[in-house]
């Protein structure tokens, strides 16, 4: 039990710092503890939380994606065409959408992996190119979804939001493929030490691509989720979903560094950061002076993340 | 002893300038002059000497801006704050130059420049000592400052007036030469004399190449950063004050365009985004060679999400080359 | 046919023109243990990460049972049961020991992983002396010698064909060594081939059944355990006698001469404990042990790469606590550091010669802004001269340079500031012999012109052939000082184990 709180320590504190802030955020709000209020909450935090999986993916091997944000408004302008009709023609438009963000994860993988290209400088221009078609695609936000469809997934049912239930069990298929597989672990031993990796026999290459293309899927679900949430395709949406997915990933100690950290501590660190921008909403903070704050805490946060570099006690360490 | 040892060098010397360096710039220059033939193509103007003059003008502003990405580069890190940089430095000079106070007003591009380097000295703060990824950190500085320049200007456009001194250094011609252009010039030839030729230059290429044996080598690795980001922060100023210059205008979100263009031209002329290669020279012709391919755009009325790929897709072609063509980099 | 598992034939290898490997012919059999032996540099690890498949041959065959293979990765290596321990150990940080074995060789039902894989992860691990070991620690937690123990336990869970053990018991103390060599017998009885590279003589007699002896890339000798002394072996593996090889013995340094550097108490958190040592102005200091006892974070306490250092560390009775490199390098001080790893630390492969041999002293400019060429340039010219640096242009890329003229860049880059105490991290590790025979006159010349120097080294006949005093240093702290009659391979070899002075306990 020790050994596996001071393995988790840091989402342990996350968890503990989230309860306070929901707390908080619920004596602070005036209808109080309501289903009403606790749905929004969840559904606002299921998107930046399965927008900050994605980010999970690609930081646990090793990398930072910045491109989350354009793909996650990519898949959402796509879902806007498709979305809507008979049930078979709205599964297919899933489909579909599900298999852009794959492809976009595994551009990124691509060129990460085989064009030897550093993660962040992929993902920044694949990232305006991804923006740009989706840009092209729709300029102004617009576009229908399927409204009963909507209405099923983000209301609540016996007093239970629906996006909690869906966060919870993607979560749970998550950490049972990254725990109980061959190719999970084979993420974590990737991000570890990827030199080791390969000298195990682990196919690096491969593993990384999963990697990549696991982001894009869930990106694309979060695209989904979006437009099930808002009910148009907007291409305006990237910046703020990839600046947040980074600060929930770091919020929910998982090292930038790699092999560390889980998808259960990157949705805690994204339910965080939606929970303190409600009780920005709230407090009576100017409407104004709201981005500054968003910013600062996200800086804060980011920078947080990397206080571990005080207790590097040979300095050597800290020049790879 | 470099000019002794020269002499008595290897036969191979008469093909030593052929050097991936100067590859990078010859083909991009060569591109340029594709860029100018194909667009007379389009639109006959584009091979008369008063729009080359022009381009070049525009030019200088990315170039300057340019300037500073790459010696972050060089060091083998990035600003992605330059955006945010180029408005708060805009929304400062307007309203410092139209503020009643004289003495205020009077120093308002004084003020531009310290408020670049002030992001500039942030930025080193969490990437030296904090050791955050500069990518994140500075993507992170972007976001404050667009809020905080949310917050200034109640998200309208900001009031006040362009300086004199801005509209003449970005508008105004010397022998017929816009004096952007020649201002540009200056900072070339400074930024190559420092890369070359000083202490602090050589060791930024050093640091880019292995941080590790820099430090074991006693360098000042933190001052080396912080220097490098606060100039950096100073010339996204510089190019800012130009811009406002141009537009006479400040508004919001007018650096947002400018951070592709800006990397694009650092990368294509032939810094390594690793850092530690690369050379001020390919910097200058990348940014007249993107200038010429923006303007070619609009005359093609490109809407500005093309452009935006179009910009994602070269960095992304060029860094492909970059990374196929190094084999040294195997696990 | 069949007894002949693995088989070279002329194979070549060179890394950018230098050559690791030529025309070396070498078999293994089954149920056999092969020593090799060689001096850093003589094409050991090429060879282990040949038949590993972590590098192709330039040219010649390698052939199992007779046909012919080719490896692009370890994985083609390990599906043809070739299983290789590297001295960098191959495990994964942050993931459990058990989880680290059962990678290696995973085992599926459904997708997900057996239970069972991991019951046969615990008995690998008990079989080599692993008990205490348990499944779920993380391996970032664990010492260096249970680190070894899991590498071994991770390759015996694979069941090998050909197991290649380099350096794998460097840091096991007799006790566990006398363990694992018990599991290695038991693979020998049950068929397997094993490679078994180590420094320790003892060890290979011990464990050998036949040895081969490289040198400079050759495959010179191979010949049955027993069949020669440790005298002829190591004229063997030197290819020349020692005389040769060392300037000669310089007399001691009487007491009388004043002390440069001086080290007393010196702690830092469990890796060095209680350290106290000395150098006088002339003196070759040597400092000695199994691989990372302390050797190494001794040198970096000393030039201000650590935090956090307890104790007091003078130089000409100047402080140096908290003082950072840029500061110890001045000339009122006056340190220098010739660090272990010649590529990563010591230079920048990419860069020119010149701009690495100015790498040092560029930072005593004035705010760096000046013109790079002052009184040094004269100086760094002698310096070339003196150390006989072979170069084609000074443009070039240092990575051009041969092993031993890099290791000179290095040099001259400090010698350029004329320090006073000059420390060297195992500067010969990975150099042909003619440039050692250098370096050791250098720094012999060097010590009488009235430098400090303190030479950290992994070869024992360095330190016993070249210095003034060795410190011995066990599990961080000096375990002995050793000098004059007294400093002898077996002197050496027992003050390195300490193996009576300090009982296992760790927590």
């Amino acid at each position: 039990m020790t050994t596996w709180l001071r393995q988790h320590a840091r989402e342990a504190i996350a968890a503990l710092a989230l309860v306070v802030l929901f707390a908080s955020y619920i004596a602070i709000h005036p209808r109080g503890f309501s289903t009403y209020v606790v749905t929004i909450w969840s559904n606002q935090g299921a998107l930046l939380g399965l927008a900050a999986i994605a980010q999970f993916f690609v930081v646990l091997v090793r990398g930072v994606d910045l491109s989350v944000g354009s793909i996650v408004a990519l898949a959402n302008v796509v879902a806007s065409f498709l979305l809507n009709g008979s049930p078979a023609s709205i599964a297919l438009g899933m489909v579909a959408v599900l298999m852009v963000g794959v492809a976009c994860g595994l551009v990124n993988g691509i060129a990460v992996v085989y064009g030897r290209v550093q993660p962040i400088v992929t993902t920044l221009a694949t990232g305006g190119i991804f923006g740009g078609i989706a840009l092209l695609l729709r300029p102004t936000p617009g576009g229908s979804i399927d409204e009963t469809m909507s209405d099923a997934l983000t209301y609540a049912v016996a007093a239970v939001p629906v996006s909690a239930v869906i966060l919870v069990v993607i979560l749970v298929i998550l950490l049972v493929l990254l725990r109980r597989t061959a190719i999970g672990l084979g993420l974590y031993a990737v991000g570890s030490s990827q030199q080791s990796a390969y000298m195990t026999g682990l196919r690096v290459n491969r593993l990384k691509l999963v990697a990549y293309g696991s982001s894009g899927f869930i990106a694309a679900l979060a695209g989904i989720y979006v437009s099930m949430v808002t009910l148009t395709g907007d291409p305006n949406i990237a910046p703020s979903y990839t600046l947040n997915s980074i600060a929930a990933v770091v919020l929910g100690g998982i090292a930038l560094s790699g092999g560390v950290g889980s998808p259960v501590g990157a949705v805690i660190g994204a339910l965080i950061l939606k929970t303190i921008s409600s009780l920005m909403f709230f407090s009576g903070l100017p409407p104004l002076a709201q981005p500054f704050f968003e910013g600062l805490i996200l800086a804060t946060a980011i920078a947080l993340g990397a206080l571990g570099v005080f207790r590097v006690r040979s300095r050597l360490e800290l020049y790879r | 002893m470099t000019d002794a040892a020269a002499r008595t060098a290897s036969p191979r010397k008469s093909l030593r300038w052929l050097n991936r360096d100067n590859v990078s710039v010859l083909l991009i220059a060569l591109g340029c002059v594709a860029l100018l033939l194909g667009g007379s193509l389009l639109y006959p103007g584009f091979l008369k000497p008063g729009y080359i003059l022009q381009q070049l003008q525009i030019a200088a502003f990315l170039g300057i801006i340019a300037t500073g990405a790459m010696l972050v580069i060089l060091l083998g890190e990035i600003d992605l704050s330059v955006p945010w940089t180029i408005t708060g430095t805009a929304i400062v000079v307007i309203s410092a130059s139209g503020s009643s106070n004289p003495i205020v007003a009077s120093l308002a591009i004084p003020l531009g420049l310290c408020f670049g380097m002030a992001v500039g000295l942030l930025n080193a703060i969490g990437v030296a000592v904090f050791r955050v990824p500069a990518m994140v950190w500075t993507l992170a500085v972007n976001a404050m400052l667009l809020g905080a320049a949310v917050f200034y200007t109640g998200n309208s456009r900001p009031n006040g007036e362009v300086p004199w001194l801005a509209t003449q250094t970005a508008t105004g011609r010397t022998f017929g030469t816009p004096n952007a252009f020649l201002i540009w010039l200056v900072v070339a030839v400074i930024s190559i004399w420092v890369l070359k030729r000083t202490a602090y230059g050589n060791y930024l290429y050093a640091l880019g190449n292995s941080r590790r044996a820099v430090f074991l080598a006693g360098a000042r690795l933190r001052l080396i950063t912080v220097v490098t980001f606060v100039l950096a922060g100073m010339f996204s100023s510089f190019g800012a004050i130009l811009l406002l210059g141009y537009t006479n205008q400040a508004y919001q979100g007018m650096g947002d365009p400018y951070l592709m263009p800006v990397i694009s031209a650092v990368v294509i002329g032939g810094t390594s985004i690793q850092g530690g290669q690369g050379n001020y020279i390919g910097t200058f012709v990348g940014a007249i060679f993107i200038t010429l391919l923006s303007s070619i755009l609009s005359v093609m009325q490109m809407p500005p999400a093309a452009r935006e790929m179009i910009f994602g897709t070269i960095i992304l072609i060029v860094l492909l080359v970059h990374g196929l063509t190094n084999k040294n980099q195997d696990i | 046919m069949a007894d002949r598992y693995v088989e070279l034939k002329s194979v070549s290898k060179s890394y950018g023109g230098v050559p690791a490997l030529t025309m070396v012919d070498f078999r293994c059999e089954p149920g056999r243990v092969h020593a090799i032996l060689g001096e850093n540099g003589a094409g050991k690890s090429t060879l282990m990460k040949l038949l590993a498949g972590v590098i192709q041959p330039d040219a010649g065959t390698i052939a199992i049972g007779g046909q012919t293979v080719r490896f692009s990765s370890p994985r083609e290596a390990a599906e043809q049961g070739i299983m290789c321990m590297f001295q960098e150990l191959s495990l994964m940080p942050h993931l459990s020991v058990g989880d680290n074995i059962v990678l290696a060789a995973p085992r599926t039902r459904m997708g997900l992983m057996e239970r069972g894989v991991y019951r046969e992860a615990r008995e690998a691990l008990d079989l080599v002396g692993a008990k205490s070991i348990p499944l779920g620690a993380r391996v970032s937690g664990l010492s260096l010698s249970e680190r070894q123990l899991v590498e071994i336990a991770k390759a015996v869970f694979r069941k090998p064909k050909l197991l290649i053990l380099d350096e794998a018991t460097s840091a096991l103390t007799s006790e566990l060594v006398e363990t694992v060599f018990g599991v290695l017998r038991m693979l020998k009885e049950q068929g397997v081939a094993i490679l078994f590279i180590s420094h320790r003589m003892h060890e290979v007699d011990a464990i050998a059944d036949s040895i081969s002896v490289f040198r400079n890339g050759k495959h010179i000798e191979t010949f049955d355990a027993g069949a020669r002394t440790t005298d002829e072996i190591v004229g063997l593996m030197i290819g020349r006698s020692l005389e040769e090889l060392f300037p000669p013995r310089r007399a001691p340094v009487p007491d009388t001469v004043p002390i440069v550097l001086n080290v007393s108490n010196v702690s830092w958190g469990s890796q060095l404990i209680d350290v106290s040592l000395s150098a006088r102005a002339g003196e070759i200091v040597g400092l000695g042990g199994l691989d990372a006892q302390g050797q190494q974070q001794i040198m970096h306490a000393v030039f201000g790469v650590l935090r956090g250092v307890t104790g007091t560390i003078t130089l000409n009775g100047k402080g140096l606590n908290g003082l950072k490199p840029p500061r110890v390098k001045q000339s009122d001080i006056g340190l220098a550091l010739v660090p272990e790893d010649r590529k990563t630390e010591g230079l920048i492969p990419s860069m020119s010669v010149a701009q690495n041999l100015r790498l040092a002293v560029l930072g005593r400019a004035p705010f760096g802004l000046l013109d790079l060429n002052g009184n040094n340039e004269a100086r760094l010219q002698d310096l070339i001269e003196r150390l006989a640096l072979t170069y084609g242009s000074l443009d070039d890329p240092v990575a051009t340079l041969s092993g031993g003229n890099q290791q000179k860049v290095v040099l001259a880059k400090w010698l350029v500031l004329s320090p006073k105490c000059l420390l060297l991290m195992d500067p010969t590790r990975g150099i042909d012999l003619p440039t050692k025979a250098q370096i050791y006159r250098l720094l012999a010349e060097l010590a009488a012109e009235g430098m400090a120097v303190i030479l950290q080294s992994t070869d024992y006949e360095e330190l016993i052939h070249l210095c003034d005093r060795v410190y011995v240093f066990y599990r961080g702290s000096v375990a002995k000082e050793l000098k004059g009659d007294h400093l002898s391979a077996d002197a050496l070899i027992a003050a390195s184990m300490n193996v009576r002075l300090h009982v296992e306990a760790r927590t």
